[in-house]
This record gives C-alpha cells, sequence and structure tokens, in this order.
C-alpha cells in the first residue's frame, strides 16, 4: 500500500471539505453578507448620525456601529455555515459519507465548528475592511486582544449553536425558523444599532439576559474601551454559554441523536 | 481467525414495526455472502447497524473482531459499505469526491489507488466532472468508489446495481469478482436473483426481520427439485389456489412437484373452461427457491450459522 494512514487527518479533511464548500460559493457566503452590513452602515449612519448619542458622545454613532455590525456578521455567518452545512447534507442524504469513516463525536464538532469560525471571521474581517473607510478617526484598536477574544468565542458559540440547530432541525424552514425567530432578533436587540444605556432600565435589565449583548458589547469594548457592561464579566458569560452549548452539542453527537437513528 | 462479520441476536423495532427480531449470522474472511429478503425484510436495516448508522435494541455485530459500537473505529476502518440512495455532494467533482472520502480515513497520498478505482470503474473521464453533471449509473458507480478508498477488508453493497445498466453492471460485478478474489469479503443485498446466484457462495434469506434461510446458493438450489410455472388466467381452480407462490397482475406462480403434475393442472382448467392466455415453465433457480421460502412452504429449522464454506 501506498497511502498513508495520519491520525487526525480525519478530522482535518472534514475542516478542509467545510472550508471548501463555503469557499466553493463565497459570492454568496462571504460577498453577500459583507454587503448586507455595508447597507446597514450606509443607511443607518446617514439616518442616524447627526440625532443619536452614544456613550456621552465620546464615539461618533458611525464609529460606534462598525464594531456591531463586525459582530453581527461573524455571529450569523457562523451559525449559518454550521447549520446550513449539516442540514444540507441531512436532506440531501450524503451526511452519510461523514458517518461512514471512523470520526469521533470530538472531531466531527471541532471540524463543524472551525469551519463555522472561519467562514464567521472571515465574512467579519471583509466588513470591518470595507467599512474601516467610514473611521476615519480609527488610528489605534484599544484593547485588541479583547476584540480577538470576543470574536473567536462569538463564532465558536454561534458555530456550535448551528451545529445543534443543524442536528435538530429535519427540513430547511425549521431551520429557517430557529433563524429567524431566535437569532435574528437577538442579535437585532443585541445592542448592535443602540446602547443599551438609552434603553428604558426595564429593557435594559431584559438586554442582559441576552448572551448576545454581552458578545457585541465585549467585543466594542476590544475597539473603544467603552462598555455598557464589565468587559472581563462578558467574556466570562460568554466563555461559559460556549461551554455549556459545547457540552450539549457532544452530548448529542455521542448519542447519535437524529444522525445514527 | 475472527468471522468477517459476526452478527448475534441483533434485533431492533422502529415505532410498533419490528424490523429485527433475532438475527444471527456469520461470514467468513472471503466469502462473498448474499442477503436476500423481498422489501422491509431488514436488510438495509442490518447493513446499517453493521455500518454504524443505527443502533440495535439488543444483540451485538463484529466487524473482524470489532464491534461496531464499543470498537466502531476498528470496525468502520474495516467496512465498505456502498448505500442504496444515490447520494452525492453537489459541491465536488469525482475526484474531489474520492479524496475527501479517502482523507475521512485518515489516509493521505491515495492518489495511486483513487486512479486505480476510477479506471476500473471506467470514471477516468469523468474525473474532474462535477457530481451533479453525472447520470445516475455514474453517480452509483461513485459510490461504489468511495467504499473502496480505505481498501475496506470487507465490502457492502446494498442494491448496488438498481438502475443501472446492462453493461455497467457486467464491468461492476467483473471489478467486484475481482476483489473478492483478491481476499476482499463481500456481502451483497440485490433485487436480481440471478446476479446472486451467479456470484454468491452463500446466500442468508431474511423475511420480516428474520432469517428463514441460510445456505449455500448450491444448497439451497438442489433443497427445490420441482419447476414452476408462470400462467397467466383469469382466476384457479379451488383445488389449485394453495399452489399460488405469488401473484403479479393477473400472472399466476404455481410450484410444481413433477412434470405430470402439469397435465393435472392443464386438465382442472379445461375443466373449468378456462383460457390461458400465457403459460411459461421454469426450472429451479435462486428465484423460485426464494419464493417458495418467502410463500413459506419450505420452513425447515434454520441451520445454525456455518463458517464451512465451499471452494469456490
Amino acid at each position: 500500500m501506498t497511502h498513508i494512514e495520519v491520525s487526525g487527518h480525519g478530522w482535518l479533511t472534514l475542516l478542509y471539505k467545510e472550508l471548501l464548500r463555503f469557499w466553493k460559493v463565497s459570492f454568496q457566503t462571504i460577498a453577500a453578507p459583507v454587503l448586507t452590513a455595508l447597507l446597514y452602515l450606509v443607511i443607518f449612519s446617514h439616518a442616524l448620525e447627526a440625532h443619536v448619542a452614544v456613550f456621552d458622545g465620546r464615539v461618533r454613532y458611525t464609529a460606534f456601529l462598525v464594531p456591531g455590525l463586525v459582530m453581527m456578521s461573524v455571529l450569523q455567518n457562523a451559525f449559518a455555515n454550521s447549520s446550513s452545512s449539516l442540514i444540507q447534507s441531512k436532506i440531501t442524504g450524503n451526511l452519510i459519507f461523514v458517518l461512514l469513516p471512523p470520526l469521533s463525536p470530538l472531531e466531527i464538532f471541532g471540524a463543524y465548528v472551525l469551519g463555522a469560525m472561519v467562514r464567521g471571521l472571515i465574512v467579519g474581517l471583509g466588513v470591518f475592511v470595507v467599512t474601516l473607510w467610514f473611521l476615519p478617526d480609527l488610528h489605534a484598536i484599544a484593547h485588541p486582544l479583547y476584540a480577538i477574544a470576543f470574536a473567536l468565542l462569538g463564532s465558536a458559540l454561534l458555530g456550535v449553536l448551528g451545529l445543534i440547530a443543524g442536528i435538530w432541525a429535519d427540513k430547511f424552514d425549521q431551520l429557517a425558523a430557529f433563524q429567524n425567530f431566535i437569532i435574528v432578533p437577538l442579535t437585532f436587540l443585541s445592542g448592535v444599532f443602540y446602547s443599551i444605556q438609552t434603553l428604558p432600565p426595564f429593557w435594559q435589565v431584559v438586554s442582559h439576559f441576552n448572551p448576545f449583548f454581552y458578545m457585541i458589547d465585549g467585543f466594542r469594548y476590544g475597539f473603544f474601551g467603552l462598555s455598557d457592561a464589565p468587559p472581563a464579566w462578558s467574556l466570562a458569560i460568554v466563555a461559559a454559554a460556549a461551554c455549556g452549548l459545547t457540552l450539549v452539542a457532544l452530548g448529542l453527537l455521542s448519542r447519535g441523536w437524529k444522525l445514527r437513528h | 481467525m475472527p468471522a468477517a462479520v459476526e452478527v448475534v441476536d441483533i434485533a431492533r423495532h422502529f415505532g410498533s414495526v419490528q424490523a429485527l427480531s433475532g438475527v444471527d449470522l456469520e461470514v467468513a474472511e472471503g466469502e462473498f455472502f448474499g442477503l436476500l429478503g423481498p422489501n422491509g425484510a431488514g436488510k438495509t436495516t442490518l447493513i446499517s447497524i453493521l455500518a454504524g448508522l443505527t443502533r440495535s435494541d439488543r444483540g451485538f455485530a463484529r466487524i473482524l473482531g470489532h464491534d461496531v459500537v464499543t470498537d466502531y473505529r476498528a470496525a468502520r476502518r474495516a467496512l465498505g459499505v456502498v448505500p442504496q440512495e444515490l447520494v452525492f455532494d453537489p459541491f465536488f467533482s469525482v475526484r474531489e469526491t474520492l479524496s475527501i472520502q479517502s482523507g475521512y480515513f485518515g489516509l493521505r497520498n491515495n492518489d495511486a489507488w483513487i486512479d486505480e478505482i476510477l479506471h476500473h470503474l471506467d470514471l477516468t473521464g469523468k474525473a474532474d466532472a462535477n457530481m451533479r453533471s453525472l447520470s445516475g449509473g455514474m453517480k452509483r458507480r461513485v459510490l461504489v468508489g468511495q467504499a473502496l478508498v480505505h481498501k475496506p477488508p470487507v465490502i457492502v453493497l446494498d442494491e448496488p446495481t438498481a438502475g443501472v445498466d446492462v453493461e455497467l453492471r457486467q464491468s461492476l460485478w467483473a471489478f467486484i469478482r475481482k476483489l473478492n478474489r483478491d481476499g476482499h469479503t463481500i456481502i451483497l443485498t440485490t433485487h436480481y436473483l440471478e446476479e446472486a446466484e451467479a456470484l454468491c457462495t452463500r446466500i442468508a434469506m431474511l423475511k420480516a426481520g428474520r432469517v428463514v434461510a441460510l445456505d449455500t446458493t448450491q444448497n439451497l438450489l438442489s433443497r427445490f427439485q420441482g419447476l414452476t410455472v408462470r400462467i397467466a388466467v383469469s382466476r384457479l381452480p379451488p383445488s389449485w389456489q394453495a399452489r399460488v407462490l405469488r401473484e403479479d397482475s393477473g400472472m399466476f406462480y404455481l410450484g410444481l412437484d413433477t412434470y405430470g403434475e402439469l397435465e393435472t393442472l392443464l386438465a382442472a382448467l379445461r375443466a373449468e373452461n378456462i383460457a390461458i392466455r400465457e403459460l411459461a415453465l421454469a426450472e429451479t433457480d435462486l428465484e423460485q427457491v426464494f419464493l417458495r421460502i418467502m410463500a413459506g412452504e419450505d420452513t425447515p429449522a434454520i441451520p445454525p450459522p456455518s463458517l464451512e464454506v465451499p471452494e469456490a
């Protein structure tokens, strides 16, 4: 035999397949979400720049909007990648190609989540690059390590959530419902477009139960050094949520729930 | 030496349907083994349990001594499965599909073997074509290729020639036979009984989740000395109703013990003024055996799984 068996190569191949999958349709998976974010920025900044003050006027509204949109794109695309890859494979039946080889639940988890993170981060970077033009006064990022940590953890969390949603959903419309009724409202109500300090007290409290708030707020702290919640606290909450969802996803994969009948 | 496949007391239900109720089987290394049965007999469920796609309610299964649940990595490495459904990933070309599948098994630098698979399956010219552009028969060939990328010692083919044209069927079987000669154990389910008769050295017949026959192909064929008559009539005389093996839109399949009985049948039809639209006689082949066993005519005690394989 000429071939060489390499341990770890199995899940790396699955990761490679996940990357190749979205890369082959990158117009739809990368360019389209970048354009969407750009449209949000242009429209909201044009309409609201003169009317909304954030962080007591220490940050321009347009500048405030950029990290929110970057993080929103990271989160939504990480979720979209793992969930749509899984549901497509389930519905077309080609998930069998992944289920027949000797891949462990942890390996399948790792490949799908990392693939989702890469897609989310690429789109986030794309949004950041095209919106830089709107930030002529951004000379330095206040806490880059915080920004990177939130981007990594946030994309991982949504990648895991997408994996769980993809395992759970039997049909495309179930997945769309998950996306439209859970992911989209939680992102839009997380403070992407406003600082929660401008909300009435009741809604400020409610916002603190939204995990997306901590991801957006913490990521923004990385940019400006200003935030609505203490950044270390936000990081701890996001990390805890990611760990919890990871345990759930690994449990489902180990049981073969909805995958190995 | 462990058996290629060992199935012990495997049972599985789906809701109120008992798909498998206590199946025992043993397939020796190097065998060309047939798994036959009507739709819903449990063939695909059994294969899915071997492949780790489905879990059993009780019992266990091993591939070359590796339990398919507790030692799934070794078991899956030893097993190649050609699924019944014509599935493919529309994002990739034929070569990408095979090389990705090979990677899932942890294999690198497998191009020489992939080229050989492409050649034997007559896919070399389509190597860089997208999976979407292939005909059904070609997609089926790629599925066979995917099952072989890791050179599994045990190969399971679930209805591999369904919807495949005759020419390809011949070349596919030539390739599978070669693999069998090279030492691979083959397990085949098929609807084409003449295929099973020509290829398999031993056969298990499943019916409603149970093994109802398990023997060498030769022994199964010699179990029935009679012949089968296929006859198209509007109805049958009452005395012949019990002899019907199968009825298919006005076509009756009747089991006869001797040629002499044919005379009796014709006389009975003439006496009742029943016109014969069509009539054909068939010597015992696997299809007749299959029909008789499925009709419950033959209910001997099921012989215990045997590892004695006749010289092929």
